[in-house]
């Protein structure tokens, strides 16, 4: 018996498996998950991994989590080492009470484990050997042996997991029947041989509801597919290769004329970034909904095309999967890192529209945005997505789309208004908005031609280096983005239940470690009003929530708090009064972490908690 | 010079083409390039090809990179949409301006500074991905904007105007693009109109990625004795291996060629292009040919100029990926959204 208590713990616990990459081991632990969700159970998975195909260690946490929390937790409560090169690392993460798995098969020397945690050995490969003579099914299978045994061990619905290998193999049999053995062996054997269930047990809830459990990347390449886009062009790149396999895989479900088999769509793996977004701008420059995903280093290298979006308005939609920087950095690993590259890319003065979603049901209601925002403002849009939404399966409400809606093409002035006598004027603003009438290639025999430059030009396109009419256009180029502000998503603020001076800002992929803090805080007496910003430029209610308190913490995952220096450049604000909670290993940020820095500094300041104020 | 507004009158026995259009009406902005700039001369010749053709002015269009010769596009097609992009990156924003409409007439016009340094990449690419667009160097192997530095086409031994010897190998362009699959190659000078009008009329007709390398010389920094870019140099060492007329729905007007001299090429579109061979060996429809013949040429210090290469069959990117034949900027949320029903079994699949 371990020499701490057992813990004990209903729907409320974190599984990490460590795996060696290229094992077969995801789609076992991929299930795992589902099969919890299925229990009612919301989960919240996160694949640890390195940049390399086999060989590396790779991690698949699972966090069961009753009361809905999908940040990261941090901390492990249960430890499937199926990784001896990891061991070490491995057993000494376990949480003091918690449990190791093991595959039992040799022996280990008791120095190798913890006295303060259950170990827990299955034979595994002893298992997977008399059953199989294949050495790939041996591989495989034992990590479906291994998923039956937590099966048993955690008190898990056989039958759940049977349906959904049935679900994954429907209409192919043998592989179907042959999973589903491989789950009994390892079930069998843990309810024969060892204590079932332990300490942390699955019990069928209903906490699900009918939420839908998808990867950001493939909710934001659907919200391209619902948004019109019909050009991507991408260079692959983590964590954002599978944007565009996934927008080739919806496409091809849904974007062939059942007639004729061809294809309403067009994707060109480019040679690199640099082809990718010229490929965008020209694409949308001809009138098309355009778009390319990458993660930093491509926006280092697209920064040049960015610059002409912006000079000579040009619509483009980029989504940026963020990882960590600088340079090639530690690409598997997820990062905030790319805010100030991004809201100011390009050399000259220039600024950019930013999406922050915060989960994939998000990263598709702003990625369909995106193009409407690109070709009204025709200008770039970046949807910000990282690693930590875009390349996991995360929990959120379903997806929606309201048939009624059609696409804002933006300013267009078409063949029939030119020949009804309209002035156009391709740099002229004649709404006051700062926003011109563009028109596409080929619409008319005499009018609305213009010739499309980087260089600076006068109202009507013409080349000019006159001082005034360059400063005239960069103001109009000012009140565009002032116009930007009422249109893209509002930032949402939750004010805390008794009034307080003390706010906090976040966004993002941040967002459900945040609101989960709340609750740490709140227990240990303190009162933050929070602010969820969504989108750059700041809509006014930003300065507004700054204006009505003293601090405000900026919760943001990277070194140099970039979203703290875009509100003080943007608003004017004393720095001082933004405190910066930064959060950058490349971990996901946990509700941990996030309530203790604040918790901290709320003590320095010497708040009085309320509670002890009341008391 | 774009301070003179150039009179729109013309004289009203103007010749018209089939449309109605005259030359006039082809013609851009007055160009500010230097006086006998070859780059001027090209944008005649496409002034011409496109008048020949009967193109719609208005349904071209114009696309370049960075440069003197990127510059051009403003001077030629003034009722065309022109697109001045960034250095080197003409291929990549003319491929999708092309993705989004297939119906228009693609021009992508560059410079050696342009295609063969910081662009060589695109300009490979582009044509190994088969864009229909014709894709013109206006090749004077030196940096005319910045005054006077060697590009990447500039010969080996060749001199700069400071005296300089370049002692870089030369990219030839037009080897480049043989190889990499390019259906349409042709090499012209910039200062022999009548082989250069029908070359670019036949790369316009032709579907597919056409590749015209045109050596222009640079009047201010690349016509030196010396220069291996220059009128004279050009001049001496231009070995034509054919000269061509190009034939659009209309009877072949009357050719004063020798019998049998005289080899007819059909394009996808049904145009014709006549061919007078010059050198009785030379085959267009040989790509290896093509490539030892160039090469063997090189050695000799020879110019091979005309129609190198021609697949009359070619096909294009918009076949590669089957997409529908209306322009695609034309399609609504009707023919893109899948809807709410279909989004509803999604989410249900996501459970």
């Amino acid at each position: 018996m371990p020499d701490k208590k057992p813990i004990s713990s209903v729907n409320d616990f974190v599984v990490r498996f460590a795996n060696v990459n290229g094992s077969g081991s995801a789609s076992a632990n991929e299930l795992f998950a589902r099969a919890i969700l299925r229990h009612g159970v919301p989960v919240s998975p996160r694949n640890i991994f390195p940049s390399n195909i086999q060989g590396l260690p790779t991690w698949y946490e699972v966090r069961v989590t009753e009361a809905g929390h999908l940040g990261a937790r941090g901390g492990v409560d249960m430890m499937v080492a199926m990784n001896p090169q990891t061991w070490d690392k491995d057993v000494a993460g376990i949480e003091p009470g918690g449990y190791l798995f093991y595959d039992s098969t040799k022996p280990m020397p008791s120095t190798k484990f913890r006295d303060d945690i259950t170990v827990i050995g299955v034979p595994l490969t002893a298992i997977a050997n008399s059953t199989y003579t294949d050495p790939r099914q041996r591989q495989l299978f034992k990590n479906i042996i291994y998923l039956g045994a937590l099966c048993a061990l955690l008190d898990m619905d056989p039958k759940v997991i049977e349906q959904l290998i049935g679900e994954q193999y429907k209409g192919k049999e043998k592989l179907l029947s042959s999973n589903v053995h491989a789950l009994h062996l390892g079930r069998d054997w843990a309810l024969q041989n060892l204590k079932c269930p332990i300490g942390l047990r699955v019990k069928k809830a209903d906490k699900v509801g009918d939420r839908i459990f998808i990867e950001g990347n493939s909710a934001a390449a659907l919200g391209a597919v619902y948004g019109g886009a019909t050009v991507c062009a991408w260079y692959p790149i983590t964590p954002s290769s599978s944007v565009a396999e996934a927008f080739t895989s919806h496409c091809k479900k849904y974007r062939h004329d059942p007639e004729t088999g061809k294809a309403k769509y067009a994707i060109v793996q480019g040679e690199d970034e640099l082809a990718s977004i010229g490929i965008v701008i020209g694409a949308s420059w001809n009138g098309a909904r355009a778009f390319t995903a990458t993660s930093g280093p491509g926006i280092s290298l697209m920064t040049e095309f960015i610059g002409l979006s912006y000079f000579a308005e040009i619509p483009a939609v980029i989504m940026n999967i963020q990882r960590a920087g600088p340079s090639t950095g530690m690409p598997t690993r997820t990062q905030q890192c790319d805010i100030i590259a991004c809201a100011y890319a390009s050399h000259g003065d220039t600024k950019h529209v930013l999406l922050f979603p915060e989960d994939p049901a998000e990263a598709f209601e702003f990625a369909a945005a995106a193009f409407d925002l690109a070709e009204r403002l025709q200008t770039t849009i970046f949807l910000m997505l990282d690693l930590d939404i875009g390349m996991n399966h995360r929990l959120c409400r379903p997806l929606k789309w309201d048939d009624a809606r059609q696409y804002d093409r933006g300013k267009v002035m078409t063949a029939e208004m030119l020949d009804e006598g309209r002035d156009f004027g391709r740099y002229l603003d004649v709404d006051g908005d700062g926003i011109p009438y563009r028109t596409y290639p080929g619409t008319h025999p005499t009018k609305g031609s213009y010739f499309t430059r980087g260089t600076s030009r006068d109202r009507y396109a013409r080349y000019s280096e006159e001082g005034t009419v360059y400063a005239d256009n960069m103001q109009r180029l000012v009140r565009k983005f002032e116009t930007a502000q009422d249109l893209v998503p509002r930032p949402l603020q939750a004010n805390a239940e008794r009034p307080t001076k003390y706010g906090v800002i976040y966004f993002g992929s941040t967002a459900p470690a945040m609101d989960e803090a709340i609750g740490l805080l709140e227990a240990r007496g303190h009162q933050l009003d929070r602010l969820r910003i969504r989108a750059f430029p700041f809509h006014s209610s930003v300065a507004s929530f700054l204006a009505e308190h003293d601090f405000v913490y900026v919760v943001e995952q990277n070194r140099d708090s970039q979203l703290r220096q875009l509100i003080v450049n943007e608003n004017g604000i004393d720095p001082v009064r933004l405190v910066p909670i930064v959060h950058y290993d490349g971990s996901p940020i946990t509700a941990r972490f996030i309530a203790k820095a604040i918790g901290d500094h709320q003590d320095q300041l010497k708040v009085t908690p309320l509670r002890k104020a009341v008391s | 010079m774009t301070y003179i507004a150039k009179p729109k009158f013309h004289h009203p026995g103007l010749k018209k083409n089939e449309l109605g259009y005259t030359h006039r009406d082809y013609e851009g902005k007055i160009s500010t390039l230097c006086a006998g700039c070859g780059h001027d001369s090209i944008t005649a010749s496409i002034i011409e090809a496109c008048y020949e053709l009967s193109i719609e002015p208005h349904r071209v269009a114009k696309i370049s990179g960075i440069g003197c010769s990127s510059k051009t596009p403003d001077y030629f097609l003034g009722n065309s949409h022109g697109f001045n992009s960034v250095h080197g990156r003409m291929p990549s924003v003319l491929t999708g301006a092309n993705l989004a409409n297939r119906d228009l007439i693609y021009l992508g016009v560059s410079g050696d500074g342009d295609s063969a340094s910081i662009g060589f990449g695109q300009f490979a690419h582009s044509i190994r991905r088969a864009v229909n667009m014709t894709y013109i160097v206006e090749n004077n192997g030196v940096y005319g904007l910045t005054k006077g530095q060697f590009s990447a086409t500039a010969d080996r031994g060749s001199k700069s105007k400071k005296g300089v010897t370049n002692t870089d190998n030369a990219i030839d362009l037009v080897a480049i693009a043989l190889q990499l699959g390019a259906t349409f190659v042709a090499r012209s000078f910039s200062g022999d109109k009548t082989q250069l009008v029908p070359l670019i009329a036949a790369a316009i007709r032709h579907k597919g990625a056409s590749f015209i390398d045109v050596i222009s010389p640079c009047i201010a920094f690349n016509n030196h004795t010396g220069s291996t870019k220059s009128f004279d140099y050009v001049r001496e060492h231009n070995d034509a291996v054919n000269r061509l007329d190009v034939l659009v729905g209309r009877d072949p007007i009357s050719v004063d060629y020798a019998p049998g001299s005289v080899q007819v090429v059909e394009q996808h579109d049904g145009s014709k292009i006549a061919l007078r061979k010059i050198d009785a060996d030379y085959d267009p429809h040989d790509r290896l040919g093509a490539m030892t013949f160039l090469q063997k040429h090189a050695a000799k210090g020879q110019i091979v100029t005309g129609l190198l290469y021609v697949d009359p069959e070619a096909d294009d990117l918009h076949e590669h990926l089957n997409t529908v034949e209306t322009p695609l900027n034309t399609l609504e949320a009707d023919d893109l959204c899948p809807g709410s029903a279909v989004l509803d079994k999604i989410n249900a699949s996501l459970r």
